[in-house]
């Protein structure tokens, strides 16, 4: 019993370090004026200015499209990456872009988008001449997306890979077309895969701000870009916690709205 | 109800370089049950598999009702299957699972209700609907999957060594289960086996594999007493299996004497194989039988005794015996002329046959 404490005293150590005292210290932080008070003030002003409220609605809605946008195209490449040959390469490339720096890849697109980049470059080319690709609500959603990707399609591609071969052929052999056994079996059967991609995308694309600036150029606010601001621009660390704290009742929202439901083995082992 | 609902006409199927099936030819009438029993690795469960339209011949054609359904998809096959790991769907419930194909054929829904609950009640587990496929034992997920299957009311039902995961109780059990649950429905089983008891115990016809080929094919009392050849006499329960030579027709000699036979159409000193099954030999007192040998090991089996034992020629001897003998000591072993069964080597099924057909 006791050398079992003593193994599991680093986990809790850093639990309590890294998750529950910044926790505690955003949930403290938000009980505080600029001016160093304490005051529910924060709490009041987010509830009542429509400025913050709006910018709520606005990141979740842009976290909404993002996730849905990314599933869309996650899905079916994890269900055809997890029916080539060699399926653990073709993973390794997909996942190979998240190994790259945000900021590189973010100027990356910058590059290609902007006024004189390679989009508007072959554009003009085929006399289609430039356009505004850049600082729109589209590239934004574009470049979100498509970082987005590869955290969507590995927890997918899992669920997939898990799948029991034989629980296919034995729709088929039901009579089951091919679309009927993967509504009925491959689908519902890869459920927790896609809650967790949704997890895994869902909550970052709340509190996206490097991209909203750079790609969205400002025009799209949401959370994240709050709580650069406030943080760092404003200094008004008050309302920046404030809005953290609300950041992390969202995130057990959607814990809870994607948790396994009934847990009746929904995974096979 | 004459007629073959499935026939294999020169299937072969190659995996690249290695060929698995070769030249399989067979005929399987319809309500009848017929295993397939062969070691791993023999290519039963391809056979199945390309029944089912999982897996496709690299050349032959496969018959069903006299049609030719290589092209046709599974899922428009009037054939279902117990898988070798049932295949039970984890996100459904008993209930659900068995009316699984009933609801994709758009059965009303009073119906299918009534054909789970008709189904169920046949493999007993009547009142088991509601239950989670987590929450079976391993024969009770195993009468699911039939259930399942025989829902559908297929022409021919595929089971895939469905009884390897259950102890030998249980295994013995379902065998006679599945055996009468066969002849209520008068739909053809083809079951999966590489247990030969298993096989002796339930089929109508066996068909007897190894390496990709089917070696013979019959009763289990004409496999059983009449083996092709060393390896099916040897896979198809115990035997003792001594060299010997045809002096005539009717008279082989092995073990160096000769012995009256029921055996004939073979060439003239033609070597041959003798197959004596261990539980048609009687132990006698020494020089009463037809042989005399010593008695090397005696094990208690609970019905019988098993017994090895050598001759002078060091040819080594199993016999089941109820009664009791001394290790050690000299014996004889008695047989009759049915007892022996002479085989030829290499003589492949339509000659073996044809020369049964001659003298029987
Ligand atoms: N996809 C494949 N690629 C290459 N070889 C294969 C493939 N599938 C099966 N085989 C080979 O085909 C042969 C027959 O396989 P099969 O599964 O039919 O055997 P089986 O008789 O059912 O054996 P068991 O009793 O172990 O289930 C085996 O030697 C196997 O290695
Ligand atoms: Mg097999």
């Amino acid at each position: 019993m006791k050398s079992k404490t003593a193994y599991l005293t680093p986990y809790f150590l850093w639990i309590a370090l890294f998750v529950i005292a910044p926790m505690a210290l955003i949930l403290y932080q938000s009980f505080f004026s600029i001016t160093g008070h304490f005051t529910f003030g924060n709490y009041e002003q987010y509830l009542s200015s429509g400025v913050y409220l709006k910018m709520t609605v606005n990141s979740i809605w842009y976290a909404f499209i993002i996730t849905v946008l990314a599933l869309l195209v996650s899905y079916p490449t994890a269900y055809l990456i997890n029916h080539l040959k060699n399926k653990q390469l073709w993973l390794l490339l997909i996942i190979l872009p998240t190994w790259i720096n945000l900021l590189l890849k973010t100027y990356a697109f910058i590059g290609l988008f902007s006024q004189n980049g390679s989009i508007n470059d072959f554009l003009r080319f085929v006399g289609l001449g430039s356009h505004q690709i850049l600082f729109t609500d589209a590239s934004f959603i574009f470049v979100a997306t498509y970082i987005e990707i590869p955290f969507m399609i590995l927890p997918i591609f899992n669920a997939l890979d898990e799948l029991n071969p034989s629980l296919v052929n034995a729709s088929r052999d039901l009579g089951a077309s091919a679309w009927q056994t993967f509504r009925r079996v491959i689908f519902p059967l890869t459920m927790p895969g896609v809650k967790a991609g949704v997890q895994a995308v869902f909550i970052p694309s709340l509190s996206l701000f490097m991209i909203t600036r750079l790609i969205g150029g400002n025009r799209v606010i949401t959370l994240g870009t709050a709580i650069e601001e406030h943080f760092l621009v404003t200094q008004n660390w008050g309302m920046g916690s404030t809005i953290g704290v609300i950041l992390i009742l969202a995130m057990f929202v959607v814990m809870f709205l994607t948790r396994d439901r009934k847990n009746k083995g929904g995974q096979i082992r | 109800m004459a007629g073959n609902v499935i026939e294999f006409r020169h299937i072969s199927k190659s995996y690249d370089e290695t060929q698995v099936l070769k030249q399989i030819d067979f005929e399987i009438e319809a309500g009848k049950f017929y295993t397939l029993l062969g070691p791993s690795g023999c290519g039963k469960t391809t056979i199945l598999r390309m029944i089912a339209g999982f897996l496709q011949p690299t050349a032959g054609d496969i018959l069903f009702e006299g049609q030719r359904v290589n092209d046709l998809p599974a899922n428009r096959r009037q054939v279902n299957t117990v898988f070798q790991d049932y295949a039970l769907f984890p996100h459904l419930n008993v209930a659900q699972n068995v009316a699984f194909g009933l609801e994709i054929k758009k059965v009303a829904k009073g119906q299918i209700a009534q054909k789970v609950e008709e189904a169920l009640r046949l493999v007993q587990l009547s009142g088991y609907g509601n239950r989670e496929i987590s929450e079976l034992s391993g024969g009770q997920k195993q009468r699911v999957a039939i259930a399942r299957a025989i829902a559908n009311e297929p022409k021919v039902l595929l089971l895939d060594e469905p009884l390897s995961a259950l102890d030998h109780k249980l295994r013995k059990e379902m065998q006679s289960e599945l055996r009468s649950l066969q002849r209520r429905l008068g739909i053809t089983f083809i079951f999966v086996t590489h247990d030969q008891e298993e096989a002796l115990a339930m089929s109508d016809q066996i068909f007897v594999m190894n390496a990709g080929k089917i070696l013979q094919s019959g009763t289990p009392v004409d496999i059983y007493d009449e083996p092709i050849n060393h390896f099916v006499a040897d896979f198809i329960g115990e035997s003792n299996i001594i060299p010997g030579k045809m002096k005539a027709d009717y008279v082989v000699s092995f073990d160096g004497h000769e012995f009256d036979c029921v055996d004939a159409g073979m060439k003239q000193n033609e070597p041959v194989e003798v197959v004596i099954r261990p539980e048609d030999l009687d132990i006698t007192a020494a020089n009463t039988g037809q042989v005399n040998v010593t008695v090397d090991t005696q094990l208690f089996r609970g019905v019988d005794y098993q017994i090895t034992a050598h001759d002078v020629n060091d040819n080594e001897w199993k016999i089941n015996s109820i009664h009791k003998t001394t290790v050690g000591q000299l014996v004889g072993l008695a047989f009759d002329p049915e007892d022996i069964h002479v085989m030829r080597y290499g003589e492949d099924e339509a000659t073996f046959d044809a020369r049964l057909e001659r003298y029987e």
